[in-house]
């Protein structure tokens, strides 16, 4: 067999995930977990589980001597990094293989080239791919702020360079606008993170989040497994994930899958991996990044083409040749992801750690719930809200979401708040229901 | 107690850190003056940090939790003399 034994450098529901697909492919499997895991449904279901330091992440799940002091003792031959936590750091991957273990995973290489957004940016750019229009550099003038917009077309957006969560970012719409919201949003940019840098891009309105699903080997074969649609967000965090996107039709797919994968060649990239992109309502297209990891929402796309992505990563991390090609890659029906995070939407969606009570799991035909929980879990605060994955795969996205709507109404937890009732509004919305979605739906959902 | 003491407690549970970044200097020693709505400590809690702000100008009397320290929601952190 490929690997005798794998070790998981994550927790949660990733963890098990992983554990999962080594059991079916008789894998011997590694757990390792902090003091406030030590309970948890992947050191009970792991063959052997070690023990890496205490609850905060930066003293356990981050902490890359502890992590790999681990894989040292376990004897494993493998690291699968699940997402999160050090799946996209390129030192940790390196120290894999300087220990002889392989990182399941792209290189320590192309994980640099990936993460390193503005030299990504600029390689893309000279390949013709398209990339959001916007300034290289730090705009340090109004001047040189309505220049640029000149060039890339109203309406644009100034964005803090050391930002983020929408402070310091200001929409002008004309060259009037654009000189009031210099001063504003330098002066936010200030205030918010210290650093009055601004950068300047087109604004794509009311754009739609997609991503395609790249696989690719070590020997240079790429395929991509079609599209997923995440633009229902919230502080750009993804909620509700579906598999294929109702926008995107068999021209588009195939103009985004074709690009994905030239994206993956141009930084040398193998095993699984996604390309994010911004669609505008013209089907015009930009990239935004590379996700260089199995992402949370991979299960729509397993759901539609019923490839196992995370056993396809182990082949792969293995030397093995992908044993399908483009042509074979069909898309069969539809599927969505709703993440359930404990965090209450009666607060503002504020964080709900606290003990399990009781759960009751939704079940029935097209469900898949990956998750860790069960009656008397304590969620603690110590790592991120997302306490399971509800997935379903019916024939069409009507049949899915109904499907949806019966699975969530049977999720039943109870101590904690969680994001069921929010999901079963937002599945009940005419413009969800039309698929009528872009990234702020939420934020129209709440106005 | 006098009514001049307020307390800053935790809006909820979570992760109790005395500076504002890893390495920084504490945001606040006892004895301390501090200003209405200077930040005091941050809460973390499923990786959203919260700031806690002051909301009254006065001085630290008592600082009620360990750096890195897991405290409930409600817990009181903080003491501060108004004034």
């Amino acid at each position: 067999m490929v690997f005798e034994r794998i070790l998981i450098a994550n927790r949660g529901e990733i963890a098990l995930r992983v554990i999962r697909a080594c059991k079916e492919l008789g894998i011997q499997t590694v757990a390792v977990y902090s003091d406030a895991d030590k309970d948890s449904l992947h050191v009970t279901l792991a063959d052997s589980a070690i023990h890496i330091g205490p609850a905060l992440s930066s003293k356990s799940y981050l902490n890359q001597e502890a992590i790999l002091d681990a894989i040292r003792q376990s004897g494993a031959d493998a690291v699968h990094p699940g997402y999160g936590f050090l799946s996209e750091n390129a030192g940790f991957a390196k120290a894999c293989q300087d220990l002889g273990v392989t990182f399941i995973g792209p290189s320590a290489e192309s994980i640099s080239r990936a993460g390193d957004k503005s030299s990504a940016r600029k390689a893309l750019m000279t390949l013709g791919i398209p990339v959001i229009p916007g300034s290289d550099d730090v705009i340090i003038s109004v001047d040189m702020a309505c220049e640029v917009a000149k060039d890339v077309g109203f309406p644009v957006i100034l964005k803090a360079s050391g930002g983020g969560g929408g402070r310091g970012m200001r929409i002008a719409n004309n060259e009037a606008e654009l000189v009031q919201a210099f001063d504003m949003a330098s002066g936010e940019a200030r205030a918010a993170f210290g650093n009055p840098d601004i950068y300047l891009e087109k604004y794509i309105e009311n754009p739609r989040h997609i991503e395609i699903q790249v696989i690719g080997d070590t020997h240079g074969n790429i395929i991509y497994l079609g599209e997923r649609e995440c633009s229902i967000q919230m502080r750009y965090q993804k909620l509700i994930e579906e598999a294929p996107s109702s926008f995107v039709d068999d021209e588009l797919r195939q103009e985004l899958g074709q690009t994905a994968v030239k994206i993956a060649r141009a930084i040398d990239y193998h095993n699984a991996g996604t390309m994010e992109f911004l669609v505008d309502r013209e089907k015009n297209f930009y990239f935004m990044e590379v996700n260089a990891r199995v992402q949370v929402e991979h299960p729509v796309t397993e759901a539609i083409t019923g490839i196992d992505i995370v056993q396809e990563q182990i082949f792969i991390a293995a030397g093995a040749r992908l044993d399908i090609q483009q042509e074979d890659v069909r898309l069969n029906g539809w599927s969505i992801e709703c993440r359930i995070n404990a965090s209450d939407p009666d607060d503002n969606f504020m964080p709900s750690p606290g003990v399990i009570e009781s759960v009751i799991f939704p079940g029935g035909p097209g469900v898949r719930l990956d998750t860790h929980i069960h009656d008397q879990y304590m969620v603690t605060p110590y790592y991120d809200s997302l306490v399971g994955k509800l997935i379903v795969w019916a024939k069409d996205r009507p049949a899915a979401i109904e499907r949806m709507n019966r699975a969530l109404e049977e999720f039943d937890i109870k101590g904690i708040a969680t994001t069921i009732p929010f999901f079963r509004e937002v599945l009940n919305h005419p413009d969800f229901r039309t698929g009528e979605i872009d990234t702020h739906f939420i934020d129209r959902f709440f106005s | 107690m006098s009514d001049q003491i307020y307390e800053v407690k935790s809006p909820l549970m979570g992760t109790f850190y005395r500076a504002s970044a890893p390495g920084a200097p504490a945001l606040v020693e006892i004895g301390q003056k501090i200003e209405a709505s200077d930040i005091v400590c941050v809460i973390e809690s499923m990786k959203i940090f919260t700031e806690l702000r002051a909301e009254k100008g006065g001085v630290i009397k008592e600082i009620l939790a360990d750096n890195e320290e897991m405290v409930m929601k409600n817990q009181v952190l903080i003491r501060v003399e108004a004034g």
